[in-house]
């Protein structure tokens, strides 16, 4: 799979140029408030990654089979027998807070 | 149309459209995305128990929750309910699947992302045959096919309740097997849209794959509304809408939303921008959402935790054998094999339970009767009374007293004349009640029709024919109408307790009369 240059993959792009990176777009997306310190360490540790991924592009793939996995192997499905729940208390153990056996949240509405 | 010959004239509709703006004719282009949940005992990724209506919260297990080193394991019953959907809608089967991750922050997701089907979707291709309303109630509408792009199988989210300071999130629907079926930009009319709203959820239920209930959220459905002069090949600007809860509602939101935008662009109040909006059901209006649009960069890769599916011809053929003929293929079979009315087959074919306890009923008369008779026992008298038993909608079939046994035996003792329908309607009373067989009525109660010619019946007849009160119904007939002849019947009727063979006395009316 060859991407072209400037084509976006997980919210980054794929560039030579460091300076495609929008890091304050990618900390929006991952709910991450960062010090500008940070956000040049982020920008410079990304950047090598994507310049790795740059070198993988240069690999002729050519009718090689994309895939996720090292492993030849298909089909791993369980049969649908449910199993015992987690116990209410177990469920809301790890919630800062809960009520009437929900988990509350910050009030959130779609247009955040 | 003004449109359309303008546009032959070889101008742009963007320049027409400010000078003839409000008399250009626009059309609604719809495409939806129905979300259909699948009928499994435990959830896609984890075998944590799902179903409606438990207390909030006891449905989850650690991998629900997205707790750290936990593992997805695919339902098999949810891959092979999912490719029995595909096959249902005439879709493609991919040979090969996988799942992706589709990453946002939002806590009605636990692991910030969900388990979806990106590039490669379990089905492809497809359609929905949907019927139009007809020009009355006994009338067949228009049919036709709404092409679909693809069906793919993902993991359901959980479900937010909204307060004045906090939210609260319950996560018994996170994890639930959920099928995304996506259509083609292919309908042009809340109508068309209620349509295969209707016949999408008819043909799901029959086969057994989810029940659809939209109040329950095991049906959800968004859609995708533009409008265009007519005339106009390109799509116009696309508006998402959201929050319709029932089918009716549905039809309702996508009816406002083509008026809003037709309204915009005809008067030019505002400029339709893409966005989502909500369907407000007690205002009865659809507003703006204000979602940004980077929320909707979900940077989706290959879930690494997921092997791919591969599903076999054998297994596709296993499926195709084990599905059930589609409501409309159904309804079509009745009305050529059976000969019953559209009508009749409008109210059996699109509730499966229906159909089953006709075809078990019809079974049930061993041939002595006509399927029609079976059908309008169903369709009247048991719908009446399963209606009658419940304050609001219908009873349970599974619940009803009468069996197909019941119905089939009835219909064939009225074949074989043993009662005539009048009696039978004391037995569907009788045993609607008591439960018994109508046989057993029958005989227990002697409501045994009389055979034969007895002089009683003999004399009935020549008393009712001679009656003065009968002699200008004697003369219709004479005259060559034949049904006058019906209105001595209720008195014989009435003189016998309803016992009496009605064809026996009509034939010996006819002689009593002719004779005369």
């Amino acid at each position: 799979m060859v991407l072209p240059v400037g084509c976006k993959v997980f919210g980054l792009f794929l560039s030579m140029a460091e300076t495609d990176l929008d890091i304050d777009y990618v900390a929006r997306l991952a709910r991450l408030a960062l010090s500008d310190e940070e956000k040049q360490t982020y920008a410079r540790q990304l950047n090598q990654i994507i310049g790795h991924m740059d070198k993988l592009n240069a690999v002729d793939t050519e009718g090689v089979e994309p895939t996720a996995h090292a492993f030849p192997l298909v089909n791993v499905l369980d049969a649908d027998e449910p199993r015992e729940p987690l116990p209410i208390a177990d469920v809301l153990r790890n919630a800062p807070e809960s009520r009437d056996n929900q988990i509350v949240v910050p009030k959130v509405v779609e247009d955040a | 149309m003004l449109g359309q010959s303008l546009l032959a004239s070889g101008l742009k509709w963007q320049k027409l459209e400010r000078v003839y703006m409000p008399f250009m004719e626009y059309e609604a282009v719809i495409g939806l995305e129905v979300h259909v949940q699948l009928k499994t005992r435990s959830k896609m990724f984890t075998r944590a128990p799902y179903s409606f209506g438990h207390e909030p919260n006891t449905l989850t297990d650690p991998v629900v929750l997205g707790m750290p080193g936990v593992l997805p394991v695919m339902n098999h019953e949810a891959v092979h309910k999912a490719a029995a959907l595909g096959v249902l809608l005439g879709c493609e089967i991919a040979p090969r699947c996988k799942w992706d991750r589709k990453n946002y922050f939002y806590p009605d997701s636990p692991k910030n992302y969900q388990i979806s089907q990106f590039d490669q979707p379990l089905c492809l291709g497809g359609s929905v045959e949907i019927e139009m309303e007809g020009p009355s109630r006994n009338v067949m509408g228009a049919h036709r096919h709404v092409q679909l792009t693809r069906i793919h199988l993902e993991e359901d989210v959980g479900k937010l309740t909204h307060f004045t300071n906090d939210s609260l999130v319950d996560y018994n629907r996170a994890g639930a097997p959920l099928c995304e079926i996506v259509t083609e930009p292919d309908m042009h009319s809340a109508d068309e849209v209620f349509a295969f709203m209707t016949a999408i959820r008819n043909a799901i239920v029959s086969a057994g794959l989810s029940d659809c209930d939209m109040e329950k959220g095991q049906m959800r459905c968004d859609a995708n509304i533009s409008v265009r002069p007519v005339g106009e090949t390109k799509l116009g600007t696309k508006v998402e809408l959201k929050n319709m809860n029932t089918i009716s509602g549905v039809r309702n939101a996508v009816a406002y939303e083509i008026k809003r935008q037709v309204f915009a662009k005809k008067n030019n109040t505002e400029v339709i921008v893409q966005e989502t909006r909500r369907w407000d059901p007690v205002q009865q209006v659809t507003q703006s959402m204000r979602m940004k649009e980077e929320s909707h960069d979900y940077r989706y890769f290959p879930d690494p935790d997921l092997m791919p599916v591969e599903i076999s011809t054998e297994v596709l053929q296993k499926i195709r054998a084990e599905l059930p003929e589609l409501p409309f293929d159904r309804q079509r079979r009745y009305m050529e094999s059976y000969d019953l009315p559209y009508t009749l087959t409008s109210v059996l074919c699109p509730d499966y339970e229906l159909s089953v306890f006709f075809e078990a009923a019809l079974a049930a008369t061993k041939g002595k009767g006509e399927p029609k008779a079976v059908a309008n026992y169903i369709c009247n008298e048991l719908l009446r009374d399963l209606t009658a038993a419940e304050g609001e909608g219908r009873a349970p079939l599974a619940e009803s007293v009468i069996t197909p046994a019941h119905i089939g035996e009835l219909v064939a003792l009225i074949h074989d004349n043993v009662i005539s329908k009048q009696i039978a309607k004391d037995v569907w009373a009788e045993m609607s009640h008591s439960g018994l067989m109508p046989a057993t009525i029958v005989e227990e109660k002697g409501l045994k029709q009389e055979q034969g010619d007895s002089g009683e019946l003999e004399a009935l007849v020549a008393a009712t024919v001679a009656d003065p009160k009968f002699a200008k119904a004697i003369g219709q007939y004479k005259d060559g109408n034949d049904k006058a002849l019906n209105s001595l019947m209720g008195p014989i009727m009435k003189a016998t307790q309803g016992k009496a063979n009605p064809a026996q006395i009509v034939e010996m009316l006819k002689k009593a009369v002719d004779g005369a």
